[in-house]
């Protein structure tokens, strides 16, 4: 059904991605703005506090906001850029409807909402509600995110909805649940400073929340010992006191034979472990044989190296481990959390001043969005959506019964599957691009071109919008009011700086709109963000994610709100578990046994070398936004493979060739970018291209058993020098998406 | 009357083991219109083959500015704050003598407008009592602008150096780079 309705050169054509410079003369009225507003960047999850300066309802600039406690002004290259989304000529500006041969033509709100309807009407009627989808975004605030859970619950009545922080740390928020039983990282940031020793997992911190860095680098002028644990020596890793370059899948080892180590040489926290844990003997019990030998022949990493780590970790008074994506994305992401988590019990550096654990958020909102129930298998306040209670709890929230309440649904690839299966026919988009994130994304349009009805409610027409028979023009993150929940926990205020543009709504308006057609309007009567907080505080209150005691008013007075805020005069929990009690049934946190096993795939003699994925510091995610601003283009305009000098000779590669990577999804050719920071046995491809520079046509969607995020990180690929010398990288590169 | 606020107590500091080549300073200069759009402070590589180390090379605003000594148009002036400025665009005449003498290799001659162009220490901010723009974007703090005490409080373990040695030639910056505690001096050559 949903093949593209013309070529994908004139779509890019007609919808970009272009890319915006600021005009050379300069912004007209920047000097003399309209109004100048402090809200945060539409980013990473450190959501850095900026001001917008407006202009005759256009963002013309930013300033700095110096006072935002977190990064007091400081900002990476994506946002100072941030404010050129805004304005942009690519902005969809009107609904559009697909049109066979034409493309997308221009319709009106009335006709895109009733063909809408009509076609989950149709689609519900003859196929059930189940086979109507939502995909949701983390991009989006907390109120939206709310609205996406009960829309798809109350109006849609299906159990088919899921959201990209499922391609994000959902294998972090597993983790934290069974350990903790709550699912936040534990301090603020601001706890790095004093830490005597610090561990980054898997976290290019330097590249992907780059402002967070300054809290790394104090800690280190206070004589921090900075342990970095990653396959390349990313620039946080540079002047780090030890580089422990893991082999790609094998994380949950090492952490393994750092515990086995630190039991081994009593550098435990017996107090803590008997009084404030359980399980610790399962957890050491599954790591009985994790010697530093085998920890070595596992990961690659010297024995030496990680006796060393065991040793600073063991002895420290204070310390700090953070994690990101590169443990996350596995087919045993979950383990790999808990492996960390394991080490952090052990020693009982946990609920005090300057020792701290965590998951560092990728997206804007990946820390609120995975609170308000817009996840197949979660309610609001962090509830579950197969506990009775939670259930009971949140229908009554909602004004409706509990029996007409959907169970938990597919998640996000498991969803792209149904469609395949001819199980689910319909699927509405918000703030994702599934073509971009989604591994094997050949597979994944496949499935789109099964879909009955595709309608996409976006700003920009992304990857997977062109495939959509509707496209609903909705909002940018300045042009509506809102709270976004910071990586710390942190709920801060997002404030409107313009009205969308053209005939674009604000994303609230179009989801309260569906529902009013769907005849749901009586649950849906907000007037405003602060209505739909105000009900989000309430359907919270209780759960482990307790927003109650937060008002729009009370972030504007102290500049963010930590929750949990159970009460009207609490203050905000910045660090957690100081009294002990974890939010877990007992009231103890969890050791989980960890037994190391393989990723999905390994190398063999067909595809014989790892590919592993990331980002690169000037593009964000599925570069929706960031590859139509034009100095982050010109930053990094086109993937390159990172390749080792030695790895690099054994296929005979040169500098700039292009090479040919195969893997058993998929295969295309990139130029090498040979360099000495990456193992030996691995390449690395950044992945917020799409089409045949995406790095997703190679990934595997082999999924964590438990947080069914997809293994992203770890792949088996051939490589094939093809003798052509790629020109340099001009920002035309960004526009190659077919 | 003061016909400026720049605050004569801040100083500018330079740290490169901090610097993580975001080039999010090379974005936050070319913001400034009055450079049409243009970076007046740079981000490169060492060697990418082997590292990824970055540095970042901004105008020191020398005690005694080469590059304004060399300049046959009296296009290039230091003022009685310390800042030097950019090559006044009605008397520059695009020789690029201070290119090629400047010992830092900051100045660049802009083909678009035929002019040098460089750095002059934010000054439509710090006349204003404001930081310059890249140090105050950077999200490291690699670039710092502030009192000497603070620096000193924020940075235990190194000490800002001001002096260069340039062979037998010693140059004094306004501009400090962040050295291991003890320094007093930076011998490039």
């Amino acid at each position: 059904m949903a093949h593209l309705p013309v070529s994908p050169e004139k779509l890019i054509e007609q919808f970009g991605p272009h890319l915006n410079y600021p005009p050379r003369e300069g912004f007209a009225g920047r000097d003399e703005p309209d109004k100048v507003v402090k809200t945060h960047c539409c980013f990473c999850g450190m959501q850095c506090g900026i001001k917008l300066l407006v202009k005759n309802d256009k963002v013309v600039g930013f300033d700095p906001w110096e006072e935002f406690p977190f990064n007091e002004g400081r900002l990476c290259p994506k946002g100072v850029q941030r404010y050129m989304q805004n304005n942009h000529p690519d902005r969809i500006l009107q609904p559009l409807q697909r049109k066979e041969g034409v493309g997308f033509t221009p319709v009106s709100w009335d006709e895109a909402m009733e063909k809408t309807v009509a076609e989950i009407k149709r689609i519900q009627e003859k196929y059930g509600n189940d086979a109507f989808s939502v995909l949701s975004g983390v991009s989006l605030t907390n109120e939206k995110s709310y609205l996406m859970g009960k829309f798809a619950r109350v109006a849609l009545k299906t159990a088919n909805l899921d959201y990209n922080g499922r391609l994000c740390m959902v294998s972090a928020g597993a983790g934290n649940k069974k350990a903790f039983g709550l699912d936040r990282t534990s301090n603020t940031y601001a706890d790095l400073e004093k830490a005597e020793v610090i561990i980054v997992a898997g976290a290019n911190i330097s590249e992907t929340f780059p402002t967070l860095t300054h809290w790394v680098w104090r800690a280190r002028d206070h004589g921090a010992k900075l342990i970095v644990v990653d396959p390349r020596v990313i620039p946080l890793a540079r002047t780090a006191d030890l580089h422990l370059p893991v082999k790609p899948g094998t994380d949950s080892a090492l952490y393994g034979a750092i515990l086995k180590y630190l039991a081994d040489h009593d550098m435990l926290d017996h107090d803590f472990i008997d009084n404030h844990t359980t399980d610790f003997d399962k957890a050491l019990a599954a790591v009985k044989d994790y010697t530093l030998e085998w920890a070595e022949e596992i990961t690659g990493i010297e024995k030496a190296k990680i006796e060393l780590a065991a040793q600073w970790w063991g002895k420290a008074k204070t310390s700090f481990l953070l994690h990101a994506r590169g443990i996350e994305h596995h087919s045993k992401g979950v383990d790999n959390v808990l492996g960390c988590i394991n080490i952090v019990l052990a020693t009982g550096r946990i609920g005090k001043p300057y020792c701290g654990y965590g998951t560092i958020t990728g997206q804007g909102n990946g820390q609120g969005g995975r609170e308000h129930g817009h996840k197949c298998d979660q309610l609001p306040g962090n509830r579950d959506i197969t506990n009775p209670e939670h259930r009971k709890y949140i229908a009554g929230v909602w004004g409706i019964d509990e029996k007409d309440m959907p169970g938990k649904g597919y998640t996000a690839y498991e969803l792209i599957e149904a469609i395949h299966r001819g199980e689910v026919k319909g699927l509405l988009s918000i703030c994702f691009n599934p073509l971009v994130s989604l591994p094997n994304n050949n597979y994944v349009r496949e499935a789109l071109e099964k879909l009955e009805f595709y309608v996409s409610i976006d700003f920009f027409m992304n990857e997977t919008a062109r495939h959509a028979d509707i496209i609903l023009a909705g909002s940018l993150q300045e042009e509506e009011e809102g709270t976004v929940t910071t990586a710390e926990g942190r709920v801060v205020r997002i404030r409107k700086a313009v009205n969308p543009p053209g005939h674009a709504r604000s994303d609230t308006s179009i989801i309260l709109e569906l529902a009013k057609r769907l005849g749901a309007e009586d649950k849906f009567t907000y007037q405003n963000s602060e209505e739909l907080f105000n009900e989000l505080r309430v359907a919270s209150k209780g759960g482990t994610a307790d927003y109650y005691g937060i008002t729009y008013q009370k972030i504007e007075d102290t500049m963010g709100v930590f929750w949990p805020c159970p009460t009207l005069n609490h203050p905000g929990t910045p660090r957690l578990w100081e009294d002990k009690k974890f939010a877990t049934p007992d009231g103890k946190a969890h050791f989980n046994p960890v037994t190391y096993r393989d990723p999905g795939e390994i190398t063999d003699e067909e595809y014989p070398v790892i590919l592993t994925t990331g980002r690169v510091v000037s593009q964000y995610l599925s570069g929706t936004q960031t590859r139509r601003i034009g100095k982050l283009v010109d930053l990094y305009p086109e993937p390159k493979l990172e390749i080792h000098p030695e790895l690099a000779l054994k296929y005979g590669i040169k500098q700039n060739e292009l090479v040919q990577v195969t893997t058993r999804r998929g295969t295309d050719e990139f130029p090498a970018n040979i360099v000495e920071t990456i193992r030996t046995d691995t390449v690395f491809l950044p992945y917020h291209w799409p089409g045949k520079k995406s790095a997703n046509q190679f990934t595997p969607a082999t999924l964590d058993p438990v947080s069914k995020i997809p293994e992203f990180k770890v792949c088996a690929c051939n490589l094939k020098a093809t003798g052509v010398i790629s020109p340099p990288s001009t920002a035309s590169g960004a526009y190659a998406s077919i | 009357m003061p016909v400026t606020n720049y605050r004569t107590d801040q100083e500018f500091f330079v740290d490169m083991q901090r610097c993580i080549g975001c080039k999010a300073c090379e974005m936050a200069c070319s913001e400034c219109e009055t450079n049409g759009h243009e970076s007046m402070i740079h981000v490169n590589y060492i060697d990418r083959a082997v590292t990824v180390q970055t540095t970042v090379q901004v105008c020191m605003h020398c005690d005694d500015p080469v590059c304004a000594n060399v300049c046959p148009a009296d296009a290039i002036t230091k003022d009685e704050f310390g800042v030097v400025h950019t090559a006044n665009t009605a008397r520059c005449i695009g020789c690029s003598n201070c290119v090629m003498a400047c010992p830092f290799g900051v100045p660049q001659k802009k083909e678009t407008y035929d002019l040098m162009m460089k750095c002059n220490m934010c000054y439509d901010r710090t006349s204003a009592g404001k930081k310059p723009m890249c140090a105050t974007v950077c999200p490291t703090q690699a670039l710092y602008y502030g009192t000497r005490e603070e620096i000193a409080k924020m940075r235990p373990n190194s000490t800002p150096v001001n002096n260069f040695i340039f062979g037998k030639e010693s140059v004094s910056t306004k501009v400090n780079i962040m050295m291991p505690k003890g320094s007093t001096s930076l011998i490039i050559d």
